[in-house]
């Protein structure tokens, strides 16, 4: 446990890091779901910045599957078709909602913004009473 | 001035780091994910510190860095400046909360997992990226916005 928080410390810090640089050098707030959402369907001249940022996570992704494969571990029990159906819910609400854990999550509580704060407790206290339900009903994981 | 080039080199590095965090913190791990939100017994509080750490951080550094008169490579600030809450944003953000729920996936991490080419992440993203389809459809049917 004590190893789990140490880690979730020093990549929450790093996640603080990289919103950073994106506000120093393009003045952008690093929210994922924006990001994507953006590239899909955005500007043309704004696609460039967003689909480097998207490729940065892919890479990233890339680079730590191969160090550290442990870190992307998947034991949750949860059956495709209910990751389907939580993408959808995912994709839809983040548009609707104008963000995700990132971009409201630490982004928007940085700068305390009030439809931040709300936003993140919203999702935050849905999740928290979806999968306990889940537990209860399936058992749990 | 443009500086899209730049800003394209900056935003790779910035999505790098940010990958590189997501993983080292536990963050595309789904069941640790499920195991933060789901309350009672054998509760996993750990995830908590990634908000924890990640928000002192930016905070400190926002002050700092809004200070300036503009970012390194534009000629202005692009802050979202809305104040209203609105239903959509609550709306959306308990769909959001319900999905997160149910796959223990948001989006970054997602991506991530996608990225280390792990197959739950993309059948979660392939989902995703429909469902911000569907929001569009849902936009241009109900001329909401």
């Amino acid at each position: 446990m004590v190893d789990s928080i140490l880690m979730a410390l020093l990549g929450g810090a790093l996640i603080g890091v990289a919103a950073s640089i994106m506000l120093i050098f393009n003045g952008r707030v690093t929210g994922i779901s924006g990001i994507l959402n953006g590239f899909l369907g955005g500007v043309s001249a704004e696609r460039l910045w967003r689909g480097a940022f998207l490729l940065g996570l892919l890479v990233g992704g890339f680079f730590m599957g191969l160090l550290r494969p442990d870190l992307f571990l998947n034991t949750s029990a949860r059956s495709l078709t209910l990751i389907v159906i939580a993408g959808l819910f995912v994709g839809f609400g983040t548009v609707m909602g104008s963000g995700c854990t990132s971009g409201h999550g630490v982004c928007g509580i940085s700068r305390f913004s009030v439809r931040s704060i709300l936003a993140t407790v919203v999702f935050i206290v849905t999740g928290m009473m979806v999968a306990t339900g889940l537990k209860f009903l399936a058992g749990g994981l | 001035m443009k500086h899209y080039p730049s800003q394209a080199v900056m935003a790779f590095v910035a999505g790098v780091i940010f990958a590189v965090g997501l993983a080292l913190s536990g963050m595309t791990q789904p069941q640790k994910v499920i195991g933060f939100l789901q309350l009672g017994e054998g509760w996993d509080p750990s995830l908590m510190f990634v908000m924890l750490a990640a928000i002192p951080v930016h905070m400190l550094s926002y002050r700092w860095i809004r200070g300036r008169r503009s970012p390194l490579l534009d000629t202005r600030w692009h802050i979202p400046e809305t104040k209203d809450v609105t239903k959509s944003l609550i709306a959306g953000s308990l769909l959001f909360g319900i999905g997160w729920g149910l796959g223990g996936f948001c989006p970054g991490p997602a991506l991530t997992s996608l990225g280390a080419g792990h197959f739950t992440a993309v059948v979660f993203v392939v989902a995703m990226l429909a469902g911000m389809g569907l929001h569009a459809v849902y936009v241009r049917v109900s001329g909401k916005n």
